[in-house]
């Protein structure tokens, strides 16, 4: 200032404080008006950005999942419904340390330890603030030991929830499938929003093919949430306007298959395993569909542990498999009809023409033997009395001379060798074999002696039991090919009425004269007839029978079946097979019997068709399936939902 | 002198034209009533933001009553001690800090706190007042401006402080105790080029400071670059801030009525961050009208410190009510996402005692030196 004064220059000072304090204002002030610029951009110019934030922070979608459409069978007796369960489930960002917890709520058997693997891929996929449910149902212990614990669980609370419950148990389950808890794998496939406050999903069966029928549209509902995600009643003393999008619940499918019949087809092979089909022939109506043994899905959708589930997998005999749908066995003798329909429509055989059954047949130029089931021949056989007794010579030399190619072009047109169609997912289409088909399989050419024991339903041919059934309903319609159906009718929930599914005719078996089928249907006829391989079964029948029993050789053990000796034998019989359809004159239900290792046709299979004929034509039901009643434990009262 | 009588009566009076007392008090008439507004608009939006939580906000109206008591005590003793007792009330506060980093009880990860089994006590808010006192006590004898080495020694007196306050770690005080010393050598007259080389020194040493930096403060910064890198983490509490003063629009949502607030989106709404929750419920013309009132308080201190008859009085009088514009500018810029997230309550309105007791102490000090002039002048 004053060059290197040393003393003090009180004006100087002053002067020079003055200046400092003046800047020192104004340069405050100026600071604060960029925090006021600053605070008018965030209020004024962006104020509806932030609004909208500060909405969406405090106001959470909470989804209210649908009720999960209803099955009922053709009487109209449920046989799929829904009804409440405690179930145990986690808010991921509600609990501090996600596998402590699983393991704590495992060491008090409120969790499989096997499930915690899964469980924890799933917290981590799916959302932070909603809630995964652990296990699907709680009993009265649980509930007691979980709740004077509840406090070490941050996060972790029971709800009561709408579970799936089968009242008819293991009965139908190879239809009806079974629901279970969405996976991960299962979240790959489908709309997360649709299902993010559903816990379960159709695994298989009706329940997985009809999911978009059965599961509804999801709704939600605006809840109040604090930063912790915890739902509070109001803000500030003030309540506050939140909207409810009530779910659409899923639509209700009514079946064709009468529990009742099913029953009977269970009961009938009931220890032993097989399946049973029957179908409609004038809609392809599936009236019964029955593979046994069986399961209960109630396990499936309660949370199935891990042995439990286990012991059905590696059960012997194999009750997880759909034997109707997706067993493939030889069919034997039941395609003999069909045999004699393809010699007829090519003109290759004249159905009066007698033929002399010795017990041998032999391809000219070759020296092997087929022989006839029945050592020594039936003698002179025409085509209704070879069907009726089965005899193979006459079938080896249909087979023969229609050739190959004629066989496989006149069994695809009834079905054999594809899949039916059918409206649920899984069924194998079995093989109808041709010198095309052997040279893509295993590069070999095709042998005459081949079509000859594919004459008799044996060598490389197999069917499901559906496609017998099938095959025989096209029969019983001579020639009308209706799509076999498990669903005949669909309930919409949002305006209650029932739309009836019209059934879907496939393109008919064309045959030059309709005549021809009596001639066939004549034959099978005296199958349930005295001298007919049927005919124990059909003692003293009011309506005519049309039938066609069959043995299948087993030829070879399935893979990874372990046996001991003793099942062993047991397991090396022939498989039995039985197909019929009745009345003969106008058909209104055709069936396919088949008991594994059964032994013959008309003794093991023939029975069970003869109890459902009965109780389906003439109303005969000795016992009805009685419904079981969930476990006592939820009420609807409980029920954590808006409905 | 008979405060302990006298002070209920201020209490109930002070807003009223009985401005003899008020002066008989040493205290300023003006300055009072906008402490008075200031802390009055400070209780009736902590009382929103602590959640309708009356335990808190009676613990707090019990905190005030205490710092008013130390501001009304402390503008009853006569400049000349004050002066005096700088440099005591200095070395006090160094040994305590020194005490602090040795036996300091540990909270939140920072060692701030002395345990003095009645209370704790944080020395690092005498350093608040004591730095700018020593500093002035300092400069008050000599020639102004300021020498280069009576710069290094004053620069000295601050930096030894600031260090052990920000090696706790507690950047947010660290920083008030440095920019009061260092406002006090600006108002002392340092030139023009010492300020330059001085702010061309500082950002040279950022990135210095940098790698000396915890790993939180430096989360802070990035997080004050660009906040929305990590939204539920580090910039966590800028958003939720800026969310709640831009959803409060012009008016505001009402009084107890904002959602960030009340719902606990906004973190520490009753402490650090209670200017959004004015902004939130109040608006714009809430916020406004605070920081017109904290200007009127950092103008009428301005004022005073001109007016004052000494160097030390102008010193610490400017230097004080620089200080409070810092806290005030650091605190709102921070919450309103301007400036990085550091520990700085808004004054005389967060919840918390310490800031509120030093605040007030030092506006007991402010008026002590300029309300003694006529007995310092006779």
């Amino acid at each position: 200032m004053f060059g290197s004064a040393r003393i003090k220059d009180h004006h100087g000072e002053l002067r020079l404080f003055g200046r400092r304090i003046i800047f020192a204002g104004i340069a405050a002030a100026i600071l604060l008006l960029t925090v006021i610029i600053r605070l008018f951009f965030l209020q004024v110019i962006r104020h509806s950005y932030f609004a909208d934030l500060s909405q969406g922070n405090r106001v959470r979608l909470e989804p209210l999942p649908p009720d999960r459409g209803l099955i009922y069978d053709s009487q109209g007796t449920v046989v799929a419904e829904n009804t409440p369960a405690y179930q145990l489930e986690l808010i991921p960002e509600q609990v501090p340390d996600v596998p402590g917890t699983l393991t704590r709520l495992a060491d008090l058997h409120l969790l499989d330890h096997d499930t915690i693997p899964g469980l924890t891929r799933l917290i981590k996929t799916g959302r932070r603030f909603q809630a995964v449910p652990l296990r699907l149902s709680l009993s009265e212990n649980d509930i007691a030991v979980f709740s004077v614990r509840q406090h070490d669980f941050p996060g972790v609370e029971i709800r009561t929830r709408l579970a799936r419950w089968y009242p008819f148990g293991a009965q139908a389950v190879h239809a009806l499938g079974y629901v279970a808890t969405i996976s991960e794998d299962d979240l790959k496939h489908i709309d997360r929003d649709q299902y993010s406050g559903s816990a379960l999903i159709g695994k298989i069966g009706l329940e997985a093919t009809y999911e978009r029928e059965l599961h509804g549209l999801s709704g939600y509902r605006q809840v109040l949430v604090n930063a912790q995600g915890r739902r509070v009643d109001k803000l500030g003393g003030t309540q506050v306007h939140l909207e409810t999008r009530k779910p659409t619940a899923g639509n209700d499918l009514f079946l064709g298959v009468d529990m009742r019949l099913q029953h009977i087809a269970e009961e009938g092979l009931a220890g032993k395993r097989g399946a049973v089909v029957a179908i409609d022939p004038r809609t392809g109506d599936v009236l019964t569909l029955a593979s046994v043994p069986t399961y209960d899905p109630n396990k499936f959708t309660r949370g199935i542990s891990s042995t439990e589930y286990a012991a059905l997998r590696d059960d012997m005999d194999r009750p997880l498999f759909n034997r109707a749908l997706r067993g493939t066995y030889p069919p034997g003798s039941t395609v003999k009809p069909m045999m004699a329909l393809a010699g007829l429509e090519y003109g290759v055989i004249d159905p009066n023409a007698v033929r002399n059954c010795t017990g041998g047949f032999t391809l000219p130029g070759s020296s092997h033997v087929y022989h006839d089931w029945k050592p020594g021949g039936h003698g002179p056989v025409d085509m209704k009395r070879a069907i009726a007794t089965s005899c193979d010579i006459y079938f080896y030399g249909l087979a023969e001379v229609l050739g190959i190619d004629k066989v496989h072009e006149a069994m695809t047109g009834l079905g054999f060798g594809r899949l039916s169609g059918i409206d649920v997912g899984g069924e194998k289409p079995g093989i109808m074999p041709s010198p095309a088909w052997k040279m893509a399989t295993y590069k070999q050419q095709w042998y005459p002696g081949e079509t000859v024991i594919v004459g008799i339903g044996q060598g490389y041919l197999t069917a499901t039991p559906l496609q017998l059934a099938h095959a025989a309903a096209i029969v019983a319609a001579r020639g009308h090919n209706w799509r076999p159906r498990l669903v005949t009718a669909v309930r919409d929930s949002t305006i209650q009425t029932i739309r009836k599914l019209p059934p879907i005719e496939e393109s008919m078996v064309p045959l030059r004269d309709p005549s021809l089928w009596d001639t066939v249907i004549e034959g099978m006829e005296l199958v349930a007839r005295p001298g007919g391989t049927a005919s124990s079964a059909f003692v003293g029948v009011p309506y005519r029978v049309a039938a066609k029993t069959g043995t299948a050789q087993v030829f070879s053990l399935g893979q990874n079946q372990k046996y001991n000796a003793a099942a062993l034998a047991e397991r090396l019989r022939d498989h039995a097979l039985f197909i019929a359809f009745a009345p003969a004159e106008d058909p209104k239900i055709a069936i396919a019997v088949l008991v594994e290792n059964g032994g013959h046709g008309g003794a093991a299979a023939a029975p069970i068709a003869r109890r459902i004929f009965d109780a389906y034509l003439l109303g005969k039901f000795d016992q009805a399936p009685k419904p079981v009643a969930p476990p006592a434990g939820a009420t609807m009262e409980d029920l954590d939902e808006v409905h | 002198m008979e405060t302990t009588q006298e002070i209920p009566q201020v209490r109930r009076k002070r807003m009223s034209a009985d401005a003899s007392l008020v002066r008989q008090l040493h205290m300023d008439g003006p300055l009072l009533s906008i402490l008075a507004a200031v802390i009055a608009y400070g209780l009736f939006i902590l009382y929103s933001a602590t959640g309708e939580n009356w335990g808190q906000w009676l613990s707090q109206v019990v905190r005030l009553a205490l710092a008013l008591v130390a501001m009304i005590g402390l503008a009853q003793i006569p400049p000349g001690w004050l002066r005096r007792a700088s440099p005591i009330l200095y070395g006090i506060g160094l040994v305590l800090l020194l005490l602090v980093a040795v036996h300091g009880s540990v909270s939140n990860g920072a060692q701030r706190w002395l345990d003095l089994k009645v209370f704790k006590f944080q020395p690092s808010e005498i350093m608040k007042l004591a730095v700018p006192m020593m500093c002035a006590w300092y400069l008050h004898a000599r020639p102004l401006p300021p020498s280069l080495r009576d710069i290094g020694i004053v620069l000295a007196i601050i930096v030894v402080p600031a260090a052990l306050i920000a090696k706790q770690p507690d950047l947010g005080t660290a920083l008030l105790v440095a920019s009061s010393g260092i406002l006090v050598l600006f108002l002392a007259g340092l030139s023009n080029a010492v300020i330059s080389i001085g702010i061309a020194a500082f950002a040279a040493v950022i990135p210095i400071a940098w790698h000396f930096m915890h790993d939180y403060q430096k989360q802070r910064v990035m997080m004050f670059l660009d906040p929305s890198q990590d939204p539920l983490g580090a910039g966590y509490h800028s958003i939720q801030s800026q969310i709640a003063i831009g959803s409060g629009g012009l008016f505001g949502k009402g009084w107890m009525h904002g959602s960030q607030a009340q719902l606990e989106f906004l973190p520490e709404r009753s402490t650090d961050f209670i200017f959004a929750v004015v902004g939130e419920e109040l608006g714009l013309l809430g916020q406004l009208l605070l920081i017109i009132l904290y200007l009127a308080v950092i103008g009428r201190s301005l004022f005073l410190s001109s007016a004052a008859q000494t160097t030390y009085a102008r010193l610490v009088c400017g230097g004080f009510a620089l200080t409070f514009f810092v806290y005030a500018f650091v605190n709102t810029g921070m919450v309103s996402g301007i400036l990085p997230v550091v520990g700085v309550p808004l004054p005389l309105i967060s919840y918390g005692g310490t800031a509120m007791v030093t605040l007030l102490a030092s506006f007991g000090i402010l008026m002590s030196l300029n309300g003694h002039r006529r007995l310092v002048g006779s």
